[in-house]
């Protein structure tokens, strides 16, 4: 019998921990398949944040270091600062990112730190079980926004590929969707580009994919996938914002 | 080679002596000579100085270079050392070794810039949430600046655990002359544990704090408070002055020891049996120092008082404990010391 289709070397065999029809399994795979295809197992180092990924450390084989919340650009920064050769990348949830840690995001990005931030917005704060976060939609529901995210009390959604594209220490920023099949194909490129730019060219970057959040969307996983596609892909919209290194676009 | 340095010199040079890689500071007075030093002799040295964006942010690089099995240092003062609480407990949680230093002003708030002690609580009670400890050491000199952080490094890589030196405005800014080639040996630990990549190894190598299941975060904090116990028992420490046939005895740490000594020896001019104890390790605190019976204590603090808790606890009511404290970045005198000596041994201090 031929094997057409198994799990990436790089990802251990506990079963995630994630809801159905989550983003977190997907982009786990997706950079378990990169890492696999770089050759990089053994010389990766993941920084995962606090949010629904905190467990990441159980499910990437690669060595793994738990950070604060909001702080994982500033605990990869002190990795790669002391191992730069070693291929080190942070995943973190908009909340971490965008919020509690805004300023490390920014920071990071403004040295041109040698990492990779893979960013997960889902919109919500999974973890802590489905808060407004800062990339809510406005009028999205969540359990501190209950009317409806209203921007002129609670804030305009911050759309962070675009605010990082004004930061020149930046290489490479894209932003994918993780929904359709096409879709899912072309953020493992950018992720595969990413850690490539970053072995080959020291640069930072940063790749932002819009996930759903079912559970606290209070969605089915097919009605939270459509809506990845349609009213979040409307509000951030998709595409190469940044790319010093490669001919832009794709 | 004897060299005039300050005190904030002194750590930072001893830092590099001790194999620092990295060292990520915030400016904050009265303790940014240390980045200033680093900024412009640990390149040279093969490390990597960098200015953070915060004390959160730096304390975090901290975590991330320990983790990945370095020496790392950082320091800072007042509000600086508040914000970089979560950072501390983290690396508690995750058991790793680092030096931190706060060169001590006024507080609470932004308080002033001038010396104090009164991140004593801060620095030994905990400061950020859980159960964990951090070594402690007060050096009163520029020589112990150096010596100490020295120690610092080697105690830290030693318990995996982060090390504090506590030091205040006067240690960090005034000028005195060091042996920076005659400092205590630094001592090499493996890190077999280090998340440095992967490599040959069969198992990943996971820094974390986070351990969901109670029974198991209690067996974690408990084979912790294990290694703390050991610590106490092994690693005490304290200077004792004119102590042999003392009956009051005076008790302060850091600068302020050095005006007790001067306020003990001028009691003994006068015919009184005085003495000093100096603690050096503030945790674990020298218990130890308070077996003798004395007739009274009087703990002296640039702070309202905090050490003198432990002191209480220590002496567990054989003795009275008395209390001297000037705080805000006021200083207590050897004429003002030198009073409560004499009170003190005429009964009549409360
Ligand atoms: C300092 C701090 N504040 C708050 C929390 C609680 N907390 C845990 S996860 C989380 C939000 C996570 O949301 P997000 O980053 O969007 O990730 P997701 O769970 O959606 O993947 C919060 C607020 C914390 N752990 N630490
Ligand atoms: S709560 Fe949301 S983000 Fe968290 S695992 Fe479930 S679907 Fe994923």
């Amino acid at each position: 019998m031929k094997t057409i289709y198994k799990k990436p070397e790089s990802i251990s065999d506990k079963p995630f921990h994630y809801c159905p029809g989550c983003g977190h399994g997907v982009v786990h795979r997706l950079i378990g398949e990169v890492i696999d295809e770089l050759g990089e197992e053994k010389n990766t180092i993941a920084v995962v944040p606090v949010g629904c990924a905190v467990m990441g450390y159980d499910y990437l084989k690669c060595d793994v270091l738990e950070a604060a919340h909001g702080r994982a650009p500033a605990v990869a920064t002190g990795v790669k600062r002391c191992l730069p050769d070693r291929l080190v990348f942070s995943y973190q949830g908009d909340g971490d990112l965008a919020a509690i840690g805004t300023a490390e995001t920014i920071h990071a990005a403004a040295r041109g730190e040698n990492i990779t931030v893979i960013f997960i917005n889902n919109t919500i704060y999974g973890m802590t079980g489905g808060q407004m976060a800062p990339t809510t939609l406005c009028g999205q529901v969540t359990q501190t926004s209950p009317c409806g995210r209203d921007p002129y009390t609670q804030g305009f959604p911050l759309r962070m590929c675009e605010i990082l594209s004004q930061v020149d220490g930046v290489s490479y920023i894209e932003r994918c969707a993780i929904d359709t099949v096409q879709h899912i194909n072309a953020a493992k490129k950018a992720i595969k580009k990413a850690f490539i730019y970053q072995r080959e060219h020291g640069a930072y970057s940063f790749i932002e994919l819009l996930c759903a959040c079912p559970t606290n969307w209070g969605m089915t996983p097919a009605q939270a996938i459509e809506r990845v596609g349609r009213e979040m892909s409307e509000y951030f919209p998709l595409g190469v914002y940044i790319d010093k290194i490669g001919s832009c676009g794709r | 080679m004897k060299q005039m340095m300050k005190g904030n010199e002194a750590v930072a040079a001893a830092a590099i002596y001790s194999g620092v890689k990295c060292f990520f500071g915030y400016p904050i007075t009265p303790q940014t000579e240390i980045s200033a030093y680093m900024a412009k002799h640990l390149p040279e040295n093969g490390g990597v100085f960098l200015q953070a964006e915060s004390e959160i942010s730096a304390i975090n690089m901290v975590y991330g270079a320990a983790g990945a099995g370095f020496r790392v240092m950082t320091s800072s003062s007042g509000p600086g050392m508040s914000l970089k609480q979560e950072g501390i407990s983290f690396l508690a949680g995750a058991d790793l070794p680092c030096v931190i230093v706060n060169v001590m002003r006024g507080g609470p708030g932004l308080g002033g810039i001038q010396p104090s002690q009164a991140d004593y609580f801060q620095a030994v009670k905990g400061g950020g949430h859980g159960d964990y400890r951090l070594i402690v050491l007060a050096p009163a000199s520029v020589r112990e600046m150096a010596e100490f952080t020295v120690r610092a490094f080697n105690l830290a890589d030693k318990w995996r655990m982060p090390v504090m030196i506590l030091s205040d405005g006067i240690l960090g800014q005034m000028m005195e002359a060091v042996e920076i080639d005659e400092l205590p040996a630094v001592e090499h630990y493996e890190k077999p544990w280090a998340a440095s990549g992967r490599g040959e190894r069969k198992e990943h190598n996971i820094i974390k704090t986070l351990y969901l299941d109670p029974e198991e975060l209690e067996r974690m904090v408990f084979s912790r408070e294990e290694r703390y116990k050991e610590i106490a028992r092994e690693h005490q420490d304290w200077e004792e002055y004119l102590c042999d046939d003392a009956e009051i005895v005076v008790t302060a740490y850091g600068i302020t020891a050095r005006i007790a000594r001067a306020a003990v020896e001028r009691a003994r001019e006068k015919g009184i049996k005085a003495g000093l104890i100096r603690p050096i390790t503030l945790y674990p605190f020298p218990v130890k120092a308070f077996e003798n019976e004395r007739r009274a204590v009087i703990c002296a603090e640039m702070s309202a008082g905090q050490m003198v808790e432990d002191v209480r606890l220590a002496v567990n009511g054989r003795y009275p404990v008395y209390f001297y404290g000037r705080t805000g970045g006021m200083l207590p005198d050897e004429e003002e010391i030198l009073n409560c000596i004499e009170r003190a041994a005429k009964g009549e201090m409360v």
